[in-house]
């Protein structure tokens, strides 16, 4: 496992600096931390997105690995061509190295628009790891709202106005969850702040024989309205409050891999995001009990799951 | 010794994937293509290729899939067809853009809707500025001989661009034929071995593929993609001469039929071409002054050659087997006649759209067609300009 120093640049950098992603977004720490694990040897793919866009604008690329970009909604039957045609070629003993997959998307390119291309690269049992940086809205086309979204969320297509008070009216989609019911060999969900934890896990999704994925929260001070300096708080926050459990799937085997000593509420973690502000107002009175007692629910679900007690 | 077979279009296609073995096919069935995709499968696993079949769950996938392996130094291979062309529409672009010479049968078939199965073009009519090389097959043997020709274009050093190689479905996919095939190791030599350029799977150097390109550079990469289709002709040709020689069957970028001294012609794309000849053949023998101009590939467009071929032509009829819903006629009309315009007397053009969703044209509607023509020359009155052939206007 790589040292916290490792990770601190200690490895080659291998998405460079000169990125134009915005300070304090998620993405290029996640993507740090997983390539601080798989090294060298990879080859990546990636959705069309902020991560993209901002990370290789012709003639310059910030990735110092094999990259594709394809298009929005086809990372992953992009990669598994990939691997497809490293299978064949190893076969036919072009290659010899031992060359591992990873294919990085936002929530707009895996839960709502890749969601297809992701089911089928997962079911056909491609030997590649799937990680989505989950910010929770389109960010990279200004803030949209996503099946990502959470409840309550003022984005740009759920605009908090006198009809639509409470901003987004819908629960967020359970991919991790729909991902794991794909069966397949390694799932799991990880936050930016527990590096131990995160990279614990790319290192089991890449050793397993077959397809993985793994959700990663990501924050997107622009689109959640927080503050630059707060963005690994707020990856600890969604995980202390139970918002963003951590937890894997192993051969279909539920674990949870930390059950706060003390859950913090859910406001905790509203009260920090400019995106939730308007559920402080009166007329929005109820809505954070119900989305704290949709937390509640989510988490004692996961629990049974795992077979722990509540 | 090359073999004489009888055999439908689709298994012809398919053997000649057989015998490319290309290293990676990603495929989604659909008719009328599915037969293709089911062939193959049988070849993967009796294992008589040894290609990495993706079985994706959609042609927005096997042609991303195609993609990704193409980029990563892999020869890769797909066929669809109507729906599932206009399914991958997004990517094909992409898949030209990025310069991958990836090879794909389309079998034609009509675009929903409403939802037909049979064939025209309007699948590959609408993706003729997708910035694929598209070659139109007039039967079986011209769609195994294209596809084994295709690898070659594709992968031309100079050119690196996808290519399309059409049939019309039913007609020519669910149709039996004779035809000759070379023998396998005579179609391994005559592609030879892939060498990709700057894939990704080198690890040791790597690349950006599909990097965000914009005004200071995106115009640029344009022009180059039309560099390289504009030089595209003249390797085609090339490749077809080396294949004639392998072959003995002779390949242009498009074939004129008794258009010496004609003066009237048709111009026509896919098995329609086949069906006007034996018109040609039978009119001839009354000493009709009649002719063919067949398009083999439309894109490029081999302009110079359709200049040349229709000189001094009095009418010619140019058929068009899907609709552009301009008001001024399909695609090939319009493509043919502003060639020709540039002609010091060019010929009275008409813009003829026939066949849709499989409507069938046969002898007696290519003879009066013919008929029609001669009697324009005759009067000298060239009447509507745009017409349709075969359809109940009440």
């Amino acid at each position: 496992m790589a040292s916290l120093k490792e990770l601190a640049g200690g490895t080659p950098n291998l998405l460079t600096g000169g990125h134009r992603l915005c300070a304090g977004c998620g993405a290029p720490i996640i993507v740090r931390q997983v390539l601080a694990v798989a090294g060298r040897d990879v080859v990546i793919s990636c959705a069309t997105g902020c991560l993209e866009v901002a990370t290789s604008i012709y003639p310059y690329t910030s990735w110092a690995v094999p990259f594709i970009h394809n298009a929005f909604e086809n990372a992953a039957a992009t990669i598994s061509g990939v691997e497809s045609a490293y299978k064949v070629l190893r076969r036919r003993g072009k290659l010899s190295k031992d060359i591992k997959f990873i294919t990085f998307g936002g929530d707009g390119g895996t839960y709502d628009i890749g969601l297809q291309s992701l089911s089928g690269a997962m079911e056909r049992g491609h030997r590649m790891l799937y990680v989505c940086y989950d910010n929770g809205a389109y960010m990279n086309t200004g803030i949209q709202r996503s099946s990502a979204t959470p409840r309550g969320a003022n984005t740009t297509t759920s605009p908090v106005g006198k009809g639509l008070k409470a901003g987004k009216p819908q629960y967020r989609k359970d991919l991790t969850g729909i991902m794991a019911a794909h069966d397949i060999p390694y799932v799991a969900q990880v936050s930016p702040y527990n590096w131990r934890d995160l990279t614990k896990k790319v290192e089991k999704a890449l050793s397993v024989d077959g397809p993985s994925f793994i959700n990663a929260l990501s924050p997107c001070p622009r689109g959640w309205i927080t503050n630059t300096p707060d963005t690994i708080e707020l990856t600890r926050v969604a995980v202390d409050t139970c918002f963003w459990p951590l937890y894997e799937v192993e051969d279909g085997r539920w674990k949870v891999n930390y059950k706060p000593k003390e859950k913090r509420p859910l406001i905790d973690w509203l009260k920090m995001q400019g995106r939730f502000k308007h559920l402080f107002n009166p007329e929005n009175q109820g809505i954070i009990e119900e989305l704290q007692a949709d937390v509640n629910r989510r988490w004692e679900k996961l629990l049974n799951k795992a077979g722990e007690s509540v | 010794m090359p073999k004489k077979v009888i055999m439908k279009g689709n298994e012809a296609v398919a053997l000649a994937m057989r015998q490319i073995n290309p290293n990676v096919v990603a495929a989604y069935p659909i008719t009328p293509q599915t037969e293709i995709v089911q062939i193959f499968s049988s070849f993967v696993s009796d294992e008589l290729v040894d290609t990495e079949f993706v079985t994706v769950e959609s042609e927005h996938s096997a042609m991303s899939a195609s993609i990704g392996a193409s980029a990563a130094g892999a020869r890769a291979m797909t066929a669809t067809s109507a729906n599932g062309l206009a399914f991958m529409w997004e990517v094909i672009y992409i898949a030209a853009s990025l310069r991958l010479p990836i090879v794909m049968a389309v079998v034609n078939r009509a675009l929903s809707g409403p939802i037909n199965i049979h064939c025209d073009h309007s699948d590959s009519m609408g993706a003729r500025d997708s910035g694929w090389i598209q070659i139109y097959s007039e039967n079986a043997q011209e769609a195994y001989d294209n596809m084994i020709q295709g690898i070659r274009i594709a992968e031309h050093e100079d050119l690196k661009l996808p290519v399309m190689v059409t049939m019309d479905g039913f007609i020519i996919s669910h149709a039996m034929e004779n035809l000759m095939v070379l023998e396998d190791d005579k179609v391994e030599d005559f592609i030879g071995e892939y060498k990709p350029q700057y894939p990704l799977l080198d690890i040791e150097n790597p690349v950006t593929y599909g990097p965000l390109d914009l005004y200071d550079f995106y115009f640029e990469h344009k022009r180059q993609q039309a560099e390289a289709m504009r030089i595209a002709g003249r390797i085609i040709k090339n490749v077809a001469d080396d294949y004639e020689k392998l072959s003995g069957r002779s390949y242009g970028l498009v074939e004129p039929y008794y258009l010496e001294d004609a003066k009237v012609a048709l111009v026509v794309l896919g098995s329609t071409a086949g069906t006007a000849k034996a018109c040609v053949d039978e009119l001839r023998l009354e000493g009709k002054k009649v002719g063919l101009l067949k398009i083999r590939v439309f894109r490029p467009f081999p302009y110079d050659e359709i200049i040349e071929a229709l000189k001094g032509l009095k009418v010619v009829a140019i058929m068009d087997r899907s609709d552009s819903f301009s008001s001024f006629g399909g695609p090939v009309f319009n493509e043919v006649r502003s060639a020709i315009l540039s002609l010091e007397r060019p010929p009275i053009t008409l813009s003829y759209i026939y066949g849709l969703g499989g409507r069938d044209v046969n002898l007696k509607d290519i003879l009066g067609l013919y008929h029609d023509l001669e009697e324009i020359v005759f009067s000298g009155e060239p009447g509507e300009v745009l017409r349709y052939l075969g359809v109940r206007e009440s």
